[in-house]
């Protein structure tokens, strides 16, 4: 894909609100890609965490917030634990779903889950779930 | 010996197949597993953001509660649990500013600094009663059950709160010889199950769980234990969907290790609450005879 990366493309804005949700700093990415290697949810995304990263750098908004890769990271921190530049993408994708999250915009629905799927859940299913990707 | 024991959501409902076995167990080992008065939901997850503080006060509260117990050690049996509680408890001990705040917004409380240590049942077990006191007291010999040890995600990640080096894992290997079973090793052990993505993204959890079952069969398991309520779920409960979108699979039934731990120390069937498992637990069990040697 063809990116164009200018001063006019840079959102600042969204930069900091990721630095400061997340507390990592993520411009130590060397794009080394371990982070997209060792993913079990790779080939669900649209975009591999490893372009996240960079996206994210370059303060490119609207490709970051409209990807569903974030979405799809289970924070399993396969990631985290083997980024040589000890970036806990984990956090940056949190701090991704938050900026959509802290508009009230819910990814899952929790009324739209049937009651069959509702009975048979553990606690933690929905806890988690509901944390993770509702406002 | 006495310990306070944090249960957690599931283990009191969805998973008292995972509770009651283990308290039972722990019994039968000369340990009372003490619920801790009061206890909450500890969020299941631990709280990434970084401004966000709110989360952490269900975790610290349950901290809170085992050092007004005069306790200063906790153990917990769920995964999720464990980890939501351990890294509270890491960030208490080490963020003086956020455990400022957080103790001076939690006024009713004494004050928490992260003087509890949170210990997984499964480092209890070789820590404070040992394989070799196991051993002595195994009446059921798992004899013959291939187990592939599935650790999951939250035993071992971040490193921070891993049970023990994820490379050089032995807990759950060294816990499966000492009921007389044998370890199935396999790639998948410390793969994520797709956690709550089974609820947000089904299809993606049920390819994730298919990958992870295909790996436990193709190494020869029979059977998987585990120590999550979620995994089991995602393994376990809805199996039936991975095997309906996969012709290869087979059946794998899938076991919390406090249930066969129970079985092994000769306790029976009736501590298990084998009901809340899948359908083949009962069947794998039965062909081995180990429900009827209890």
């Amino acid at each position: 894909m063809t990116i164009e990366i200018s001063d006019k493309t840079y959102d600042e804005e969204f930069v900091k609100k990721v630095e400061e949700i997340s507390g990592e700093n993520f411009h130590k990415c060397m794009q080394c890609g371990t982070c997209s290697g060792g993913c079990p949810m790779i080939e669900h995304m649209d975009i591999p965490p490893r372009q996240i990263m960079i996206l994210t750098h370059f303060g490119l908004k609207d490709k970051v917030i409209s990807s569903k890769t974030a979405w799809i990271c289970a924070t399993c921190n396969a990631c985290s634990v083997r980024c040589p530049r000890g970036i806990e993408l984990t956090k940056v994708m949190e701090a991704i779903r938050q900026l959509t999250l802290r508009k009230n915009i819910n990814y899952v629905e929790p009324s739209a889950i049937s009651e069959e799927i509702m009975a048979g859940l553990p606690q933690i299913a929905l806890v988690s779930c509901f944390r993770k990707h509702t406002s | 010996m006495k310990i306070s024991y944090y249960p957690g959501c599931t283990l009191k409902t969805k998973a008292k197949n995972m509770d009651c076995p283990g308290v039972a167990a722990l019994n039968a080992l000369g340990v009372e597993l003490v619920e801790l008065p009061r206890w909450n939901c500890c969020g299941a997850v631990f709280s990434l953001a970084d401004d966000d503080l709110l989360h952490l006060l269900a975790p610290v509260r349950d901290l809170i509660r085992v050092v007004e117990q005069g306790d200063n050690k906790l153990v917990v049996a769920c995964s999720m649990c464990y980890n939501t509680l351990a890294r509270a408890n890491l960030l208490m001990r080490e963020n003086s500013e956020k455990r400022h705040t957080i103790n001076t917004f939690m006024e009713e409380e004494r004050d928490y600094n992260g003087e509890v240590e949170v210990v997984h049942l499964l480092s209890f077990l070789r820590d404070e009663i040992g394989w070799e006191k196991i051993k002595e007291s195994i009446k059921v010999p798992l004899r013959g059950l291939k187990i592939a040890p599935y650790y999951g995600c939250t035993l071992l990640r971040p490193q921070s709160v891993a049970i023990e080096p994820p490379e050089k894992r032995t807990l759950f290997k060294d816990l499966i010889e000492t009921m007389g079973a044998t370890v199935v090793d396999f790639p998948a052990s410390t793969d994520c199950c797709s956690s709550y993505q089974i609820l947000s993204n089904p299809d993606i959890g049920i390819e994730t769980v298919s990958k992870i079952l295909e790996s436990a069969e193709s190494w020869g398991a029979e059977a998987i234990v585990t120590s999550c309520p979620l995994c089991e779920y995602n393994l376990g409960k809805r199996q039936e969907d991975a095997l309906r979108k996969h012709d290869k699979l087979k059946e794998l039934p899938t076991f919390y290790f406090t249930q066969l731990l129970a079985l092994a120390l000769g306790l029976g069937a009736e501590v298990c609450n084998f009901e809340l498992n899948h359908n083949g637990v009962v069947r794998l069990m039965e062909s081995k005879k180990f429900l009827t040697a209890a």
